[in-house]
């Protein structure tokens, strides 16, 4: 009876229940009987939930249904076409009590008869009868009660036609009992049940006549507003049903549409800026608009977005809302932009900044602080975003400014507050409300000065918080440029230096070359003139600016530098910005030169200013380190380029542009490689390989961001001021790549490192405070230096050789006048030569040729004077001499000789070369030289091109001298007019056996020559002989002969005794047998009377007054063809007397038949000890072992009696017998070749075989 | 409609970066510059999650209307890239990347 109708506004959900109550007879019972149920129907109907299956695949949700009861009018039931899903009577009751059939029959049937009519004529199919019982009703009409089930039975037959769910009865509702309690759980369930299944089937067809209205959007006469009304009512009933998620979908979906809509149609009109509105669920005002389709753009959007809102707060995802308000707000302004509304100008920024606050607030309100701060990073958009706003509206109003706003600018603040209508009844009272702070923002400077840094303080604090600096940094530019039209330059200065040094660091030069340019602007106020220059001198080189700008930022300089000032205003500037060193090249390019050379330094500038600058000065310092300046005359590795005397410097600070990581890498270090064969040094393989691979190959982009535009604040330049400078002055710097040769120093030897570069531009300096990589040059001071080496290898000594002499000058300068003085020498003349000319070269090797370089050579008897042509300093001076090398003869001359300087006459020492078979002769030479006060001492080295040996042959008495000449040079010779004499004996004569006069000696050949020894009277004990002959090199000149000369020297020539033997068969053979012993008889006999020197010498006199002489005979055979039997050796006693024979007989057996060469017989001189000897260690086992093994040796080096003498000794001392030399032990010494005669030398003898059994044993040796 | 395209390398700085000539392009350098705020963020939380490591996508940049279109550009940068003579770390000055640059440019707009 009573119609329970819920606001919308309450957001709780309502359900119109239609309810058919027929009480004209009950009267106010009836209305009472509605009523007390009521209450419980309302209040359980929600509270078990139902399984909402749903169309379109959806997910089965559980949902509560709640219900509002509305009293049955006829006409609230829809008609055709309604759109209105919230006001949708879902389902239809019809509540009676009747338990009388009469009253049924004739009251209730005939309403409920209506009522169906009427629901049927709407199409609604969605009812149901529900039959009250109640104990009381029967007790009050007993007499007429029919059974309870005939009136139920009678309505289901009536209306529900096999619907029998339709009619419901509910017992004893208002009664506690477990039958009423079941009554009303059955009527409930059904209830929900069939509510579900209508809401179901409505709430189905309404999206589909919403899904058709949709596709209609393109016909005209088709309102979004319209079409907006519709599927918010969907989104109304999902919300009721606390469906916030398909609530916001549907706004979703329209938002989508509106945007869609908005691009392709356009949608305008006139609007306010009164900003997002969020504070209510539903802003009716605004959804009244949309209703009557005249809502504004703005309107529309904030509306929709203040739905989205709450349902997202709903859903607790305020952080979504943040984003989303973001979206929105770059969206409405992109599609204003875009539908091309005329706005007043700021309105837009208004409603931006409103809306962002709005936003803000709305967050704050449903979020702690804590939270708030942890999320900073969702909202901190919005308020740069508000702050960004702030800002333009300021500079529109006139705020952002040093004076006060013109009244151009207060109208136009006034137009803006106008349009934003009065504060909202939500927020009047509060005290910060968005609208009162733009008011006030826009009320005075002060006031917005307050609330813009307020905004962006908060937007910095935030970026940084979570570590977004660079945005943070935009914030902070942004300020700056506020704080630069506020003419604040110092504030200013600190933001922009600080995101300077970002976009620095990160390599962006256009917004480089911007804040730079804001920060120029910023120094200038400052008057920080130093600053300022620096600043103006990289935007000067700055390609990101136009010439224009570029132009205008050189002047500030050259206006600066143009000021005649004192010196304490000078300034001084990195150079890096002004100009760059690219290139520095030496010439020569050995970058080494020798003291008072010239020495250019060519430096390639690359001036990136616009225009040309004329420099009073450019200068480069120099280090001078004296230590290390070398005399070598060589430069040291400082320069590894492949391009000698040239160092190029990789920019690493182009002052814009993009950076260039080339200059990071290292350059590559190749070096070619070759791999021979180690036999025949043939090329196998030959490759490139790179040397510093591990920094090539280093990934490049693991190091630091590589080197962008410059400085953010240029390096204190510290100027050095080195004793030397390089200098050039005025010059004048054209734009672009620049060549400035310097000369520079070269006086002091050492060296000179470049370290800094200045440019003198009136009162500015541009330093460039360290060359990198360092630059040497090397200044050398040479002494002069001479060398003497043979034209060609090898010199040979004994012919005319050509030396050539090399004089480096160094510092010293040749004068006229100026000679060389050869001490000379005996051993090695210098020939006279009729054209010596002197070549004189420059330190590039270019031979200068000058007439007047012909050598004059005087000699005097110990100097030969060479005066030399006059050659400038590090002049190279060459001239030949030709010189002869004397080959020594082999004879021994007294030591020490003085030369006439003074010098200890060095002899000329032969010795064995191991290079070569030549006997090597090192020839020194002093020079005196003009430069110096000591003699200069050279060495040739000569090489005699013989090998020449001597030997006395004997045969009885007679003598023979035999020399060996060997060719051991590479050289062929004619050797001519070979003699042989003696020096002392003039009655000697040597007879030549030689038959030719010139002879052949081909290389590594040799010549024998031989000469019979005839005397007349006695032969001398020594023989003194020098044997010379003539060579020269083959096919020359007779005049080409040179001598050679060879000395040596024999001594006891003479044949002492004769030796025979003879081999005597055993007794009455008449043959030797092997086998079979034989007698050996040896017959020494003296030749001579004993010479002078021999009686002195090792004779004894005997007891019966003869001079005897002991001999010691040795019977050794080699060959073992011969056993000795018996003793083999022994010692006889020998008159010094002429014919005096001593006989021995030995027993030998021959081994093998055959003719068997002699045994050898040996004789020895025996020297017994004297008799002072005191110690006496015994001579016989002394004699048979020692000296025996000792004489074996000893004969076998027959050749050199000397030596023998000489290790004869050696045993002596080596027995044992230091305190008396020589004479302790009795010894044995051989003979001098000559001395014995073996007549029996090379005798045989016949030695048949043993037994004669026809059997020939053939030895063949 | 991209207006700006921009690769940028490791350490942050533009290999490569052109935009509507048209519009101002310091502003658009700017506004690159301050979104690898953003892309710093995702990178490192994307470093995070083994999972995501693929996601060359990063989204929404920064709140204004640039959209990053990588994929695209993607197979051009690797083209660049594997150009023997291209020095990576190097700004690039290929005909061709600028070519599918203009191409992404001039589409839409």
């Amino acid at each position: 009876w009573k119609a329970l109708r819920r606001p919308l506004s309450t957001v709780k959900q309502v359900y119109s229940f239609k309810e058919k109550h027929h009480g004209d007879l009950q009267g106010a019972g009836d209305q009472s009987l509605f009523t007390s149920l009521y209450t419980s129907l309302a209040q359980q109907l929600p509270r078990e939930p139902m399984e909402w299956r749903r169309t379109y695949g959806r997910a089965p949700k559980m949902i509560h249904l709640e219900a509002n009861f509305v009293q049955f009018k006829e006409e609230l039931l829809p008609k055709e076409g309604n759109k209105a899903l919230l006001t949708f009577p879902f389902l239809h009751i019809y509540w009676t009590d009747c338990c009388d059939t009469e009253v049924y029959k004739s009251l209730v049937k005939e309403d409920m008869l209506r009522w169906q009519n009427s629901l049927r004529a709407h199409g609604s199919a969605d009812w149901v009868i529900i039959v009250v019982e109640t104990n009381d009703n029967k007790k009050k009409n007993k007499t007429n009660i029919l059974p309870r089930s005939s009136i139920v039975d009678k309505i289901r037959s009536d209306f529900c036609n096999k619907q029998n769910d339709r009619c419901v009865v509910l017992s004893d509702p208002l009664k506690d009992s477990s039958r009423s309690q079941e009554s009303w759980n059955s009527l409930l369930l059904k209830l929900r049940t069939l509510l579900l299944m209508s809401f179901t089937k409505n709430l189905g067809r309404f999206e589909d006549d919403m899904r058709t209205l949709r596709e209609k959007r393109t016909q005209p006469g088709w309102s979004f507003c319209e079409y907006f009304m519709v599927q918010e009512e969907l989104a109304f009933v999902f919300e009721m049903l606390q469906q916030f998620e398909d609530a916001l979908v549907q706004y979703d979906e329209l938002d989508a549409l509106f945007t869609q809509y908005v691009l392709n149609f356009g949608a305008g009109g006139n609007f306010g800026w009164s900003g997002l509105l969020l504070r209510r669920p539903i802003d009716m005002e605004k959804r009244d608009g949309i209703q009557r389709g005249e809502a504004s753009l703005l309107d529309l959007r904030s509306y929709l977005f203040s739905r989205q809102c709450t349902l997202l707060i709903f859903l607790q995802r305020p952080w979504e809302v943040t984003q989303r308000a973001l979206e929105l707000l770059h969206n409405c302004v992109q599609e204003l932009r875009l539908l091309e509304v005329s706005v007043l100008e700021g309105a837009l920024d208004c409603w931006v900044f409103l809306s962002c606050l709005e936003v803000l607030h709305r967050i704050e309100g449903c979020c702690d602080q804590a939270q708030l701060a942890a999320n900073c990073s969702h909202t901190v958009g919005l308020w740069a975003y508000a702050t960004d706003k702030l800002k333009s509206l300021g500079e529109l109003c006139g705020l952002v400014s040093e004076k006060e706003p013109t009244s151009e600018d207060l109208n136009r603040t006034v137009d803006l507050l106008a349009g934003l209508g009065d504060e909202r009844p939500e927020t009047v009272n509060s005290l910060q409300s968005p609208y009162k702070k733009l008011k006030e923002a826009l009320s005075s400077v002060e006031a917005f000065e307050r609330h813009y840094l307020e905004l962006s303080h908060a937007a910095m604090e935030m970026y940084r918080a979570i570590g977004r600096l660079r945005s943070a940094r935009l914030v902070g530019k942004s300020l700056a440029e506020f704080y630069m039209r506020k003419a604040d330059p110092e504030r200013a200065e600190t933001f922009l230096q600080e995101a300077l040094k970002s976009y620095v660091s990160e390599g962006w030069s256009l917004p480089v070359t911007h804040t730079r340019k804001q920060i120029a602007a910023c120094q200038k106020l400052l008057g920080r003139t130093e600053d300022y220059l620096q600043t103006s001198a990289l935007l000067a080189g700055d390609v990101n600016l136009t010439t224009e700008e570029r132009k205008h930022f050189c002047q500030e300089i050259l206006t600066f530098a143009g000021k005649s000032g004192d010196q304490s205003q000078k300034v001084t500037l990195s150079m890096g910005v002004f100009t760059q060193l690219t290139r520095l090249q030496f010439r020569p390019a050995t970058a080494s030169v020798h003291s008072g050379a010239v020495l250019q330094v060519e430096l390639t500038l690359r001036c990136l200013m616009p225009v040309s600058v004329h420099i009073q000065q450019l200068a480069a310092s120099i280090h001078f380190d004296l230590e290390r300046g070398g005399t070598n005359g060589r430069s040291k590795g400082t320069q590894r380029q492949t391009n000698p005397g040239t160092v190029e410097f990789h920019q690493s600070n182009s002052s814009a542009g993009p950076p260039s990581s080339s200059a990071a890498g290292p350059p590559l270090e190749l070096d070619e490689i070759q791999d021979r064969s180690p036999s025949d040094n043939s090329l196998n393989s030959t490759g490139v390989v790179c040397k510093n691979t591990h920094l090539v190959m280093r990934r490049h982009d693991s190091h630091s961001p590589p080197d962008t535009p410059n400085c953010v604040s240029p390096p204190a330049v510290a100027m050095k001021e080195g004793a030397q400078m390089l200098k050039v002055q005025d010059v004048t710097l054209e734009p672009g790549n620049n060549s400035i040769i310097f000369t520079a120093p070269s006086g002091q030897p050492g060296t000179y490192t470049l370290r800094q570069l200045y440019a003198t531009v009136g009162q500015v300096q541009f330093v460039l405070p360290h060359i990198y990589p360092s630059v040497q040059y090397e200044v050398y001071s040479q002494e002069p230096q001479l060398t003497v080496e043979p034209l060609s290898e090898p010199l040979l000594a004994g012919l005319p050789q050509m030396v050539k002499f090399t004089l480096l000058t160094g510092h010293y300068t040749v004068k006229k006048g100026d000679a060389l003085q050869l001490s000379n020498t005996d051993t090695m003349p210098i020939l006279p030569s009729s054209s010596c000319t002197a070549r004189i070269s420059n330190p590039a090797a270019e031979i200068i040729f000058d007439t007047y370089n012909v050598l004059s050579i005087q000699s005097s008897e110990k100097v030969t004077s060479i005066s030399l042509p006059p050659t400038p300093p590090y002049h190279t001076l060459e001239f030949h001499l030709e010189v002869l090398c004397l080959i020594p003869s082999g004879d021994e001359r007294p030591a020490n000789e003085r030369l006439t300087n003074g010098e200890v006459r060095h002899r000329p020492r032969s010795y064995s070369h191991p290079d070569t078979p030549m006997t090597a002769i090192d020839q020194r030479m002093s020079i005196d030289c003009p430069w110096s006060i000591y003699s200069t001492l050279l060495a040739l080295t000569f090489y005699i091109p013989f090998k020449t040996k001597h030997s006395l042959l004997s045969a009885g008495n007679r003598k023979y001298i035999q020399v060996c000449v060997q060719n051991v040079s590479d050289v062929n010779f004619t050797l001519a007019e070979v003699k042989l004499t003696e020096k002392q004996h003039a009655t000697l004569e040597l007879q030549s056996l030689n038959t030719k006069t010139q002879q052949l000696l081909c290389s590594k050949h040799s010549v024998f020559c031989l000469w019979e020894v005839r005397w007349k009277d006695d032969l001398p004990s020594c023989l003194q002989c020098v044997f010379s002959a003539d060579f020269s090199p083959l096919n020359q000149d007779i005049s080409a002969f040179k001598p050679f000369h060879y000395q040596f020297q024999f001594e006891r020539v003479t044949t002492l005794y004769s030796v025979r033997a003879d081999i005597l068969p055993p007794a009455g053979e008449q043959h030797c047998r092997s086998g079979l012993l034989c007698g050996l008889e040896v017959c020494i006999t003296r030749l001579t009377e004993p010479a002078e020197g021999e009686l002195a010498e090792d004779s004894k006199t005997d007891t019966d007054g003869l001079k005897t002489t002991k001999l010691m005979y040795e019977v050794a055979d080699s060959s073992s063809n011969w056993a000795v039997c018996g003793k083999s050796s022994g010692m006889v006693s020998m008159p010094m007397a002429a014919s005096a024979t001593h006989k021995v007989q030995i027993e030998v057996m021959p081994l093998f038949a055959g003719h068997l060469p002699f045994p050898k017989i040996k004789v020895l001189k025996y020297l017994p000890h004297t008799a002072a000897v005191a110690i006496q260690p015994d001579p016989d086992s002394c004699v048979e072992n020692d000296s025996l093994s000792l004489l074996d040796k000893a004969l076998d080096d027959q050749g050199d009696t000397a030596s023998i003498r000489s290790r004869g000794s050696v045993h002596s001392v080596g027995s044992g017998d230091q305190q008396q030399k020589g004479v302790a032990m009795p010894r044995l010494e051989p003979f001098s070749p000559g001395q014995v005669f073996n007549h029996s030398y090379t005798q045989q003898v016949l030695v048949l075989p043993a037994t004669d059994d026809h059997i020939m044993e053939v030895n063949a040796t | 409609m991209a207006v700006c395209i921009a690769v940028i390398a490791k350490e942050n700085y533009p290999l490569y970066i052109r935009s509507v000539p048209t519009q101002n392009e310091l502003k658009f350098h700017y506004t690159v510059h301050t979104s690898l705020d953003v892309v710093e963020e995702k990178i490192s939380a994307v470093g995070k999650s083994l999972g995501d490591q693929r996601e060359l996508y990063l989204g929404l940049l920064y709140p204004t209307e640039d959209y990053k279109m990588f994929r695209k550009l993607h197979n051009s940068f690797t083209d660049v890239m594997c150009n023997p003579f291209h020095n990576p770390g190097d700004p690039i000055q290929s005909k061709a990347f600028d070519g599918i640059v203009s191409g992404m440019m001039v589409q839409t707009g």
